[in-house]
């Protein structure tokens, strides 16, 4: 413990910290909370001395909006087929990383560029591969097809609209689906793959002299010693998979949705911004706070579950 | 199991490319094992001892040389084709399975006729346990259990798919000093029990020789002297196996020998029959000295440590290698703080002559 009377200098080290978390970060979670309960709160009406009842008017209006369900369903279905997903391939690549030798640095490094990559910019990288409109050789814009198309069809596939005008839905999660693992997967092997490094060496020792088949050493040892690496991966990726926004919106632009669809591949968050222009803070905050306490029940599942399951 | 290392030698490739420095770990390794021995593999550290042990498990290939286990050449065989069991330093218990999925763990990895009923291997493993004397904590985890109970599970892992060969590498290093004491004599006693020949890698001498049939003292990477510890201790052949074993340690001078007469700065304190003369290095034992007021020997006397049973006086003498010499004598003998000088005599079959440049030792006639 910090002697008392050296106590004072600590909060004066702390004070920038603190006095800038209060006014960015604690002030408007309160804020936000005040907002909810004030209903039909509209900021432009606010600014001209409006008052607003105390009620859960603003949480009734969110679960009655349309699109609601639309967006809830989005944004779940994506977490639950992306963080698994994503979690298994990041496990695999790092235990491949991780057992050679040479050329490690340099796929380490290739295999982390979608970390350091904006995602817009990736999804419209994604959103062109998938494309069916594109360039024929001669220069002239017609139905050809994006290089995703091209494998399918070099294969003997029938071509696929992935993303544009009267496309699947299905067609289109399979695309936020590749999108999402792909741009997860840096981070989490960055993770596994400093959690394999730090597993003794004579932890395989011990199973090589009691000749252990590869594939138990993986399931026996591996993963479990891994599992802290893994809990905290699956945890931040459920959290990271219903803040989905910004991925849609690199790959479908701002309407959410292939053309002639809009909004049908809304999300949560791209619900609570849907509401800001409008000035409809309040609706927008109720609908924070649904988010807010979704990720809380998720994570105290999984809190929950990896207790049971995780090693240490 | 009869051991047989043949002219083993492990040499490290220059970590540093642009020297090309070798490390030679291990140099020329020859020596048989008798089966059913507890063997000591002794130095200090860097030594090659532990790299010996992890060839002899298969961890680690030798640049050369061949290993034996009885008449079959093991030298290419994989670690789990050797029928060894190995007790890591840090012990390696998998820190998610409790005690008795640890000890399972190496019997679930066989297969085809070797492969073992659930009974059966139950029932292994409980032997394994009983003999350890962890019976009753099989279901207890690793971080549950203090160290000493740690390192018991490591060893029935490692007995319990009956191995032919058993190596611990410094196996109560991690244990405090009462735990030490203890444990030693239990390797000893599951030794015996089990009749398994043992490999052992320590750097603690007392360790070594307490409980050793047979002791191996190495320095970097050469074998230096192997023999039965108190062999080895009553004599070794150099200096360096003379300084390394025994505690306290061996006091030693700088000496020259005249008309086979040994003088200690200008004092002659014994004769040695048939040494040329020369300069040498004199080890004497603590337990050498004999307080005799008109021994040759003249020290300056510093401090008396009354240990109960023994005494060790702590002088000083010109020809001294050491700050200070150290002799062991019985407790019963009093000596007077006040006088500044005490003499010894030399008990002569505990005083050890090294040549001084290869400090090899030098033998003579003890009459």
């Amino acid at each position: 413990m910090v002697d008392s009377k050296q106590q004072w200098k600590a909060w004066l080290y702390l004070s920038p910290a603190i006095v800038l978390l209060l006014i960015f970060t604690v002030w408007p979670i309160i804020n936000t909370v005040r907002l909810a309960f004030l209903e039909g709160y509209n900021a432009l009406e606010a600014t001209w001395g409006a008052t607003y009842n105390v009620g859960i008017g603003n949480f009734i209006e969110v679960l009655n909006y349309k699109d609601f369900l639309t967006c809830l369903k989005n944004t779940v279905l994506l977490t639950f087929l992306t963080v698994p997903l994503s979690t298994l391939l990041a496990l695999l690549i790092a235990v491949a990383l991780n057992s050679i030798k040479p050329l490690q640095k340099f796929l380490q490094t290739i295999f982390f560029l979608p970390y350091v990559t904006n995602s817009i910019a990736i999804g419209m990288v994604f959103a062109a591969m998938f494309n069916i409109i594109g360039l024929r050789p001669s220069g002239d814009v017609a139905d050809s097809w994006g290089i995703i198309n091209n494998i399918i069809m070099f294969f003997g596939g029938d071509p696929v609209n992935w993303i544009n005008a009267q496309s699947s839905y299905a067609a289109n999660m399979a695309v936020m689906t590749v999108y999402i693992v792909w741009n997860a997967l840096p981070f989490k092997i960055l993770i596994l793959l400093g959690g394999l490094q730090s597993i003794n060496k004579q932890y395989y020792d011990a199973a090589r002299v009691d000749g252990t088949p590869r594939r138990r050493v993986f399931t026996r040892i591996t993963v479990p010693l891994l599992s802290p690496m893994l809990a905290y991966v699956v945890i931040t990726g459920f959290i990271g998979g219903f803040k989905e926004y910004s991925s849609i919106v690199g790959i479908f632009g701002e309407k959410m949705g292939p053309v002639g669809d809009p909004y049908s591949l809304n999300t949560m968050v791209g619900y609570i911004y849907e509401e800001l222009p409008e000035m409809n803070y309040g609706v927008a905050s109720a609908a924070a706070l649904i988010l807010f306490v979704i990720i809380l029940i998720v994570t105290i599942i999984n809190g929950w579950v990896s207790k049971k399951r995780v090693h240490f | 199991m009869r051991v047989v290392l043949q002219n083993l030698t492990k040499i490290f490739p220059s970590r540093n490319k642009k020297s090309n420095e070798e490390v030679v770990a291990v140099n020329d390794f020859t020596f048989e094992i008798p089966d059913g021995k507890l063997i000591g593999l002794l130095g200090p550290s860097g030594c090659g001892k532990s790299t010996t042990l992890y060839m002899i498990s298969g961890l680690q290939k030798p640049t050369s040389g061949q290993i034996l286990f009885g008449d079959e050449d093991v030298t290419d065989l994989p670690t789990e084709a050797r029928g060894i069991g190995l007790v890591f330093q840090n012990y390696a218990l998998y820190p998610h399975m409790t005690v008795k999925q640890n000890i399972l763990f190496p019997l679930q990895n066989l297969k085809g006729a070797d492969k073992l009923s659930k009974e059966e291997m139950m029932e292994r493993a409980y032997n394994a346990a009983k003999l350890v004397q962890i019976e009753d904590l099989l279901d207890r985890k690793p971080s549950e259990m203090s160290g000493g109970q740690q390192q018991r599970v490591a060893i029935a892992r490692a007995l319990v798919k009956m191995p032919r060969v058993l190596l611990l590498d410094e196996p109560l290093s991690n244990l405090d000093a009462r735990l030490r004491l203890q444990t030693r004599e239990e390797i000893r006693r599951i030794q015996r029990e089990t009749g398994i020949t043992t490999i052992f890698v320590t750097h603690d001498q007392e360790e070594a020789m307490s409980i050793s049939d047979m002791i191996v003292v190495m320095k970097l990477g050469v074998v230096q002297q192997i023999g039965a510890p108190q062999d080895v201790y009553d004599d070794p052949a150099n200096l360096f196996v003379a300084k390394f074993l025994g505690t306290p340690p061996i006091n030693v001078f700088e000496g020259t020998v005249r008309g086979e007469k040994l003088y200690l700065a200008e004092d002659c304190v014994m004769n040695v029959p048939g040494v040329a003369d020369q300069d040498v290095f004199v080890g004497i034992r603590p337990e050498g000295f004999e307080v005799n007021p008109n021994g040759a020997m003249r020290c300056s006397l510093n401090n008396v440590e009354v240990m109960g049973r023994d005494a060790s006086v702590v002088s000083e003498h010109p020809a001294s290698v050491n700050p200070v010499v150290r002799s062991i004598i019985d407790s019963d003998i009093r000596l007077d703080l006040s006088n500044k000088n005490v003499s010894f005599s030399l008990k002569a079959h505990k005083v050890f002559l090294f040549n001084k440049d290869t400090e090899e030792r030098i033998r003579f006639e003890v009459r």
